[in-house]
């Protein structure tokens, strides 16, 4: 199973036999890896239909849906890890997504690419253009990442909210990089955070 | 194939109950009316339910004895289909209710030697899913591998996994909703009252002589552009003239879509009795999952492991996407494993019965999970 680099730290990371909802699953590959290796119970919410398609063909559990929507009737608790990957950026409103997630988990994987990596801020310094990298293919008119954020974003975020951080990890072509630089070497960074335990949205 | 005569095409059997009915009365002795397919393995493990919908019957997979139609899902079951027979028994009985075996309002009542007409009871959806029930135990069957239906064949199959949470493992539930909206029901009747004023209807009285024909095939034109959506029925007919180069200023059927429609209500009085559309029509509005578990919809499976997939299309205003959605939203807060999708398609409600290979897909993803 090749898992993308981010996905293999979380998949390290779960306990075996845990209940897992994967947010923006994709085509199912992480939770097909969890069940398969580790004898997860998994679920799955992805906003593509062929995705879906892809997901259920798997034998996986998947539902077609929106985090920034369909996350309000799963039960405070429900899961043992939430897990958002490369989705944070792209929710409407990711503030209120990461409540959800810190609600129905009681632990909760979020990753996401780094937009303060220093590739990204040469692109702008030099090019003063928006920055097209290979973790960021798209333009800016096509692309869904509509809330950029960076590690140091993210590390005031979870201060201001009083979330618990259990583990971080930061990545740069695939392999790990220090915590101290992670906001300028860092592409992507993944966060293990502590779930809001009885906080109820609903 | 075995020897044994419950199995097989055309299959006939008369229970004898009683059948408790949600209305308070008890129906003694039930006929059901049923096909099988494939072949029932040794640990009775493979067996799958196919509920059909408000107008369908048994004939999921073979010829209409009547009509000489295809079967109404050959696309969905058969060998090497999505549901195959080559490695699942599967089993489809016509509704407790209906007109083609079963017991409905057009059987005779043994009390009176006449047909029940309407004094057969009004039925729920949970009523016809508990004979459907009575018919397994008949088969043998204790557990459902499946139990599948679209439109009102997924109310039955949402009403198993509620009812009878030990015997069923998967649900799979097309183009269905967990209850029937206002509007559903003023659909219905319209359907209804147009029977009811057809004069040969009289009282429901009519097995001697001339069925409501008329009153009949007006329901089945009203229900059946529900079925269709606005954008299909625009494709398909838009405003062309059937037959003719001119408006004819009169009522003839000028239009294409009302040549159709008049051919859809004369085809349906052939094969379909006008006091089992009132019945169960009537059993569809009455249909409320939630009510049945304490308003809670989520209730109705909290006693339930059964795997789920839910499938909704884009142009169905019948039971729209936001029905389908309800129900995993229920499903998602009991914890239940549920595979949920939207597709598109321009056919709206009866999208789930014209050829939908994504449909396909899915459900073929479905039943091979998990096992």
């Amino acid at each position: 199973m090749n898992l993308r680099p981010d996905l293999a730290i979380i998949a390290d990371h779960v306990a075996p036999g845990a209940r897992v909802l994967d947010i923006g699953c994709g085509d199912g590959l992480l939770m097909a890896a969890l069940r398969d290796t580790k004898g997860v119970d998994a679920r799955g919410l992805e906003l593509d239909a062929a995705n879906v398609a892809a997901a259920v063909g798997r034998g996986l559990s998947v539902i077609q849906g929106d985090a920034d929507t369909d996350l309000a009737d799963y039960p405070a608790q429900s899961f043992d890890y939430a897990i958002l990957s490369q989705t944070l950026q792209t929710c409407r409103a990711p503030d209120k997504v990461l409540d959800e997630l810190l609600r129905i988990g009681r632990r909760a994987f979020v990753s996401f690419p780094n937009f303060a990596h220093w590739r990204v801020r040469l692109s702008l310094l030099w090019g003063g253009r928006m920055p097209v990298t290979r973790l960021l293919p798209e333009r800016w008119y096509d692309t869904p990442n509509i809330h950029h954020l960076t590690v140091d974003d993210f590390r005031a975020y979870l201060k201001e909210h009083g979330v618990a951080v259990e583990g971080a990890w930061f990545l740069s072509r695939g392999r790990k990089t220090t915590s101290a630089a992670a906001n300028v070497l860092a592409e992507h960074a993944v966060f293990l955070l502590r779930g809001t335990g009885t906080y109820n949205a609903g | 194939m075995s020897d044994d005569q419950r199995f097989g095409p055309g299959r006939h059997v008369v229970l004898p109950g009683p059948l408790r009915l949600d209305g308070g009365g008890a129906l003694a002795p039930v006929e059901i009316a049923y096909e099988t397919y494939g072949t029932l393995a040794p640990d009775a493990g493979n067996a799958v339910l196919i509920c059909h919908a408000l107008t369908m019957d048994q004939y999921v997979a073979s010829p209409h004895p009547r009509t000489g139609k295809p079967g109404w899902w050959t696309a969905m079951v058969g060998p090497g289909r999505p549901i195959d027979t080559d490695r699942l028994f599967v089993v489809c009985a016509n509704v407790l209710g209906s007109c083609m075996g079963s017991s409905g309002p057009a059987t005779i009542d043994p009390a009176t030697g006449r047909e029940y007409a309407m004094a057969f009871p009004v039925i729920t959806i949970r009523d016809m899913v508990r004979a459907q029930a009575m018919l397994l135990d008949h088969l043998c069957v204790a557990r459902l591998k499946a139990v599948v239906g679209g439109s009102m064949g997924g109310m039955q199959a949402l009403s198993w996994a509620a009812t009878f949470p030990d015997r069923v493992e998967a649900a799979v539930v097309i183009a269905s909703a967990a209850r029937h909206s206002a509007q559903n029901i003023a659909f219905h009747e319209v359907g209804r009252q147009a029977v009811m004023a057809d004069p040969h209807w009289n009282g429901g009285d009519y097995y001697q002589g001339e069925p409501p024909a008329a009153g009949l095939a007006v329901a089945r034109m009203a229900a059946h552009i529900t079925y269709l959506s606005e954008a299909g029925l625009t494709e398909k007919f838009g405003r062309r003239l059937q037959a003719r180069d001119a408006k004819s200023f009169g009522f003839d059927a000028d239009f294409q879509v009302e040549s159709y429609l008049r051919h859809q209500g004369l085809s349906f009085v052939d094969r379909f009795d006008a006091n089992s559309y009132l019945y169960i029509t009537r059993a569809m509005d009455y249909f409320d999952l939630a009510e049945e578990h304490g308003g809670r919809l989520a209730n109705a499976f909290r006693g339930s492991s059964a795997r789920f997939c839910l499938v909704s299309f884009d142009t169905d205003w019948l039971y729209p996407t936001r029905e389908s959605r309800a129900i995993v939203h229920a499903l998602n807060a009991a914890g239940a494993p549920v595979s949920f999708m939207e597709l598109s398609s321009p056919y709206g409600h009866d999208a789930f019965l014209l050829d939908a290979p994504e449909l396909y897909r899915v459900v073929t993803g479905f039943m091979g999970g998990g096992t």
